[in-house]
């Protein structure tokens, strides 16, 4: 077994960068926060690729599967011989492969920010923001400890939250960086819940430890999971439930997914790193790390399942109405992730029937990039028309020619057309949710066809449709130049840095598919045989194209049918535009229900018992104090008389009543 | 011979202090005031020597003790023309109705 020690510089060297950044950034590097920033995770991606090509290719594999290598374990809080919170680092496939994932699109997304963000007051903070995330998501795709986890997964949700909220001068995004926090320190805490249940059954923290005792039948541990109960459910359903509540909260997933749209109030690179590639798999990846237990426990994988299928479903639905091009993406992401979900939750562990979790695992590997392309497109054409409306786009295929083919071959990776990247991770997905659940899989069909037409309208309403695209360009050309901003970078496409990193990525759109991902991640750590079959594959690639067709009759010139369709499903059109009122029913709940029954309560004893009681303290002190205080009459003879009555009572007590 | 009894030297120590206790509540002066604590020290004095006397002629601790409150009092006394003499400087007077600060 040889050193892998060196990964530990692939978290810290962005902590560098965030630590330099975050102290001296805006004195110092105010101009030069890119480029530091941009090196640092450069020589954090080259690690990354060395160590997987040591890890997949060199000596990972031992008797023909994957082994769990522990490079560094240092145990950091001890409670007892057992029970400690450990800070380590797990090689793995799929920490490999996440490795892979974060530190190539969080370089993709540092590059393009250079050309991006270029000019922003706060430049030097928005690096150390994006390094801070960076360090956060590596330190928790390698936690060895499910506390170490946690510790990250915080992390990532305040560093998230500080991105979010970037633009602080703005009400909206304010706004959206604390429903994203508060929706997800909700989750969190059924997280924390499914730890400590985790914890207190299993005896331990650490999760190696923690998936051998919990997976063996005949453990003690698990005897006593299993049997002790709540509510009907055992306490293995409630700990992992709890924990997928966490993930859930993290990737989106419904009923918690209310967080992910408002996000796009971030500048959009942001949205591309962590709110499309990165932070918001973490979930699918925290089921995928405790998947072994999972698979121990039907009613939880039930669960994830339905969960993930029915997110998928509902966020399809509503990115055909979305208007803003980037909510329209993060509904895909939503529905994205609840393909990865279910996918995770029809697998079992091990064998040919573990086809789900390699499935789950490919996709999340082939969306991390054609996603992140997306944003990053429409990254640049917010760029360009200073706008998120659809409306005010159209015809920009011959202004952005790279953004437009970039655009263009993610749309048809995401779509699942043959031969980009997402055909073959969603034909896996199909072909596992085949085998395992016919409703999951008419399910997923049906959502695959409505990703192809909502992708397919998001592009020809922005490359193509009215020229009102060329006006709109016009006018904010006019307005940045009466607003004398002679910004060169309104004139064109944007600088090479912007440029590249959609090249690269569209590169990877292409390519990543023709990986043979089964035999490096599976559930077991064996190779697994999987081949595309072509008779399957007719269906979801002919829905998709039919999808596409549709979709450019309504969408490719201007026309009515649209409108048609819009008057067809009239009341469900408004309610999905409306995002089926989600929304309405939080606040609802939260104004109606939680304020005045709960919060109004607590808010009153609070406010009349706890502080009514220190209040009374302070009062009677006040009130005693004002009532003596008159004998304080400045007069000494007053004083000696007092002192000598007070020694004459004293002698009359002593020498008549106590004697 | 006729001894004074021991009532006599108690009833002449209890008035000097009750006439110096007067003094004390009485007058503005802070010279008289302590004059009139000097009178009830002496008071205290008086009846240390006469128990001496009286309860334990063959010991000294009696007399021991007043010569140390003689001895205190007389630092004491110091101490205390040295503040009466800072108050006048301050407020031009020894009256203590004129040093009210520390009234409320």
């Amino acid at each position: 077994m040889s050193n892998y020690l060196y990964i530990l510089w692939i978290p810290l060297l962005p902590l560098a960068s965030f630590v330099i950044l975050g102290l001296f950034g805006r004195k110092y590097f105010a101009k030069t926060a890119g480029i530091i920033s941009t090196a640092s995770l450069l020589t954090s991606t080259i690690l990354s690729f060395v160590a997987a090509k040591q890890y997949f290719f060199v000596d990972g594999k031992v008797n023909g599967i994957y082994q769990k290598i522990i490079a560094l374990k240092y145990t950091w809080l001890q409670f007892s011989p057992n029970v400690s919170i450990d800070m380590g680092l797990i090689v793995d496939p799929i920490s490999v492969m996440m490795l892979i994932v974060v530190t190539s699109v969080s370089l993709m997304v540092h590059v393009f920010s250079l050309g991006y963000m270029k000019g922003e007051e706060r430049f030097a903070t928005y690096y150390a923001f994006l390094s801070l995330f960076t360090f956060s998501m590596l330190g928790l795709i390698l936690s060895v400890n499910i506390f170490q986890v946690y510790m990250f997964w915080e992390l990532v949700g305040a560093s998230s939250f500080l991105l979010i909220g970037y633009y602080f001068n703005k009400p909206s995004a304010v706004a959206a960086s604390k429903k994203a926090f508060i929706v997800t320190r909700f989750a969190d805490l059924g997280f924390l819940i499914g730890i400590m249940i985790m914890g207190f059954y299993g005896g331990t923290l650490d999760i190696g430890l923690l998936i051998q005792k919990l997976t063996s039948v005949q453990s003690p541990e698990f005897l006593s999971i299993t049997s002790a109960s709540f509510l009907g459910a055992s306490m293995l359903t409630w700990g992992l439930t709890l924990i997928f509540m966490g993930g859930a909260g993290k990737s989106a997933m419904f009923p918690l997914h209310i967080w992910l749209p408002d996000a796009m109030e971030g500048p959009t690179p942001v949205s591309a790193l962590i709110h499309a590639a990165t932070m918001v798999v973490a979930g699918v990846y925290l089921v995928a790390r405790l998947f072994p237990i999972f698979s121990m426990d039907e009613a939880s994988l039930t669960i994830v399942t339905y969960v993930g299928a029915f997110s998928a479903l509902l966020a399809a639905i509503i990115a055909c109405t979305q208007t803003d091009i980037k909510r329209v993406l993060a509904y895909s992401t939503m529905s994205q992730i609840g393909y990865m979900m279910f996918a995770l939750g029809i697998s079992k562990n091990g064998g040919e029937s573990g086809l789900g979790f390699m499935a789950s695992m490919f996709h999340l590997f082939t969306h991390a990039f054609f996603k992140s392309l997306l944003f990053l497109g429409a990254g640049a054409v917010i760029h360009m028309v200073h706008s998120n409306e659809m409306k005010d786009m159209g015809g920009l295929r011959k202004l952005m020619p790279i953004t437009h083919i970039a655009f263009l071959i993610a749309c048809l990776a995401i779509a699942g057309i043959p031969p980009f990247a997402g055909f073959f991770s969603k034909e896996e997905i199909l072909t596992a949710a085949f085998h395992e659940n016919k409703l999951i899989f008419g399910v997923a069909l049906f959502t695959a066809a409505l990703t192809s037409f909502y992708m397919f309208r998001l592009y020809f309403n922005i490359f193509w449709s009215k020229d009102a695209a060329a006006k709109a360009h016009s006018a904010s050309h006019d307005h940045a130049h009466n607003a004398g901003n002679n910004d060169a970078h309104d004139h064109g496409e944007g600088s090479w840095t912007m440029k590249l990193p959609l090249i690269i990525l569209a590169a990877c759109a292409v390519g990543v598919g023709f990986i043979p991902f089964s035999q490096f991640i599976t559930s077991d750590g064996a190779a697994l045989e999987t081949h595309i079959d072509m008779v399957f594959s007719i269906a979801p690639v002919s829905l998709s194209i039919i999808a596409i067709l549709l979709s450019a009759s309504f969408y490719k010139n201007q026309n009515a049918k649209s409108d048609k369709a819009v008057a067809f499903f009239g009341g469900f059109y408004r309610a999905a535009y409306k995002k089926f009122y989600v929304d309405e029913l939080y606040l609802f709940i939260t104004k109606k229900i939680v304020f005045p029954l709960i919060g109004q309560p607590i808010a009153w004893a609070d406010k009349n018992i706890v502080d009514g009681f220190i209040l009374l303290i302070a009062n009677t002190t006040a009130k005693i104090s004002a009532a003596i205080k008159t004998l304080q009459s400045g007069k000494v003879q007053n004083y000696a008389l007092f002192f000598f009555g007070g020694v004459i009572a004293l002698s009359v007590l002593f020498i008549y009543i106590w004697k | 011979m006729n001894e004074v009894p021991l009532t006599h030297i108690l009833f002449l120590s209890t008035a000097l202090f009750f006439i110096g206790m007067y003094g004390l509540f009485t007058r503005r002066n802070l010279i008289t005031m302590l004059m009139s604590i000097e009178l009830m020290l002496n008071s205290v004095n008086i009846n240390f020597v006469a128990f001496n006397k009286y309860l334990f002629p063959d010991k000294l601790d009696g007399l021991f003790f007043s010569l140390f409150i003689i001895t205190i009092a007389a630092a004491e006394a110091a101490v205390a023309i040295a503040i009466i003499i800072n108050l006048y400087r301050s407020h031009q007077s020894i009256d203590v109705d004129d040093a009210t600060e520390m009234k409320f």
